[in-house]
């Protein structure tokens, strides 16, 4: 069966008929051409597919899409404003902490919905936010780096 | 297939008659249909955004209700402060994503025998509620649980909450488990206690045990250590006797003798922990990370 469904994704509204038993990363990728988000292992293991739902980080390669029906969805495309970069996107490339970049919108997904409820965290609380994304490329320490810089750009102060 | 977004429980009732299954994270149906394990029901009733099944109400009982995320857990006041071993579980479920979505009532009726919360339930003594279009009845956990992946649940029926009985100041609890990894992890072993503690001695403990049986169990012929200081002896005793009664398997994570062997070392360390705390210790959760337990950093 498939349902007339609407998506709210990086404030706009998508209105998509898509079968009931697609996963949100697919409809993103192949309905709305939103191809920033990455599947990965399609398991809920790696987290390239990492987006927020109403701010939170979600799998979507595991998240049906109909059920994301009235939640705000922001995907990697909605962290820049128009050319200008989004902080932790011009952090991540001044540190190094982008190789191949398969694993970068994900991790930035994680690390924005981390911010956001913790504006100041340890480097403990940034292991912890980006636990469930998988890096092949960097060794992750670039990568905490462009988060702690981030923080710290936010903050406006050295802690 | 189809999808109906219920927003109150008599929603969710009505459509499980007419046959449908439940669904709020996703993370284990929707993980399990994408892995080809088993494919989605042919009608789910998407339950995370009924409100009542989502309050936690402190009281005797206490009152944690099914879509409580494994987020909310870790952090809530009432479940950290007095149902700590269901803290310290909640904290070490999956990743950050995997937290935000997954669901107290979803980790429960899944019926794995390697959940994290499933052995903190028992040693609270934790009962499901279980809602149909007919009424509602409430189970203990080692009647709910019948086989990995199985429960006792008839098909109509909704797990609404998970009730516990109010617990003494003087009591505490911790949950331990092996992993080879600090995110994104299953069990290899777990173990759970609960001990309420009579000046320096201990007045009752119980412990439950993750990933060593067909479902989690709970070790049996601990009255004797009532009386006792919870001290070297003890946690020796305790260690063996989680050894003796559990009847793990060999797969690819671990062996059965591996498993046997660290049982044992995650009862003693859980029954030590909850002890601290029941004495008032401030110990961190998840005890994991507090004491070290686990892989390194």
């Amino acid at each position: 069966m498939s349902d007339l469904v609407n998506l709210q994704v990086n404030g706009v509204a998508y209105p998509v008929q898509i079968a009931t038993d697609r996963n949100l990363s697919g409809v993103l990728r192949d309905e709305l051409g939103l191809t920033g988000t990455k599947e990965g292992c399609d398991d809920c293991e790696c987290g390239a597919c990492m987006v927020l739902l109403d701010g939170q980080p979600v799998n979507s390669c595991s998240y049906l899409a109909v059920q994301a029906q009235g939640r705000e969805i922001t995907t990697v495309e909605g962290l820049a404003d128009g050319d200008e970069l989004h902080p932790l996107q011009r952090n991540i490339l001044a540190t190094g902490g982008v190789q191949c970049g398969f694993c970068t919108p994900g991790m930035l997904m994680s690390a924005e919905a981390l911010l956001e409820r913790n504006p100041d965290p340890t480097d403990e609380e940034i292991r912890i936010g980006l636990s469930g994304n998988l890096c092949r490329c960097t060794g992750y320490a670039r990568i905490l780096a462009a988060v702690k810089a981030t923080a710290v750009e936010l903050n406006g102060s050295g802690a | 297939m189809s999808m109906q977004i219920a927003t109150s429980v008599d929603e969710v009732l009505s459509a499980m008659a007419a046959g449908a299954r439940p669904i709020a994270g996703g993370t284990d149906l929707v993980v399990g249909h994408r892995q080809g394990k088993a494919p989605l029901p042919e009608a789910l009733v998407a339950i995370d955004r009924v409100a009542e099944l989502g309050e936690i109400t402190d009281g005797d009982p206490l009152r944690i209700g099914a879509t409580v995320t494994h987020a909310r857990l870790m952090t809530d006041d009432v479940v950290v402060g007095k149902l700590t071993a269901i803290a310290d579980a909640a904290a070490l479920v999956g990743s950050p994503s995997t937290r935000n979505v997954g669901t107290l009532g979803g980790n429960v009726m899944n019926g794995s025998p390697a959940m994290d919360t499933g052995a903190p339930l028992i040693v609270l003594g934790a009962e499901a509620e279980l809602t149909s279009a007919t009424g509602t009845r409430t189970v203990a956990l080692d009647e709910l649980w019948t086989g990995p992946g199985r429960t006792s649940a008839e098909p109509g029926e909704l797990c609404t909450a998970l009730v516990i009985p109010g617990r003494p100041d003087t009591s505490g609890s911790a949950y331990v488990r092996l992993e080879y990894r600090r995110a994104m992890e299953i069990a290899v072993v777990g173990a759970a206690a609960a001990v309420t503690l009579d000046g320096a001695t201990v007045s009752s403990v119980r412990i439950a045990l993750t990933a060593v049986a067909p479902t989690i169990i709970e070790v049996s012929g601990l009255d004797a250590l009532a009386g006792r200081v919870p001290d070297d002896g003890l946690l020796a005793e305790v260690a063996e006797l989680a050894a003796e009664q559990a009847s793990p398997i060999s797969d690819l994570r671990a062996t059965d003798r591996y498993r046997r062997h660290t049982i044992g070392v995650m009862a003693r360390r859980a029954v030590d922990a909850a002890a601290r705390r029941a004495a008032g210790e401030e110990i961190s959760v998840p005890v994991n990370r507090a004491l070290g337990i686990g892989a390194a950093a």
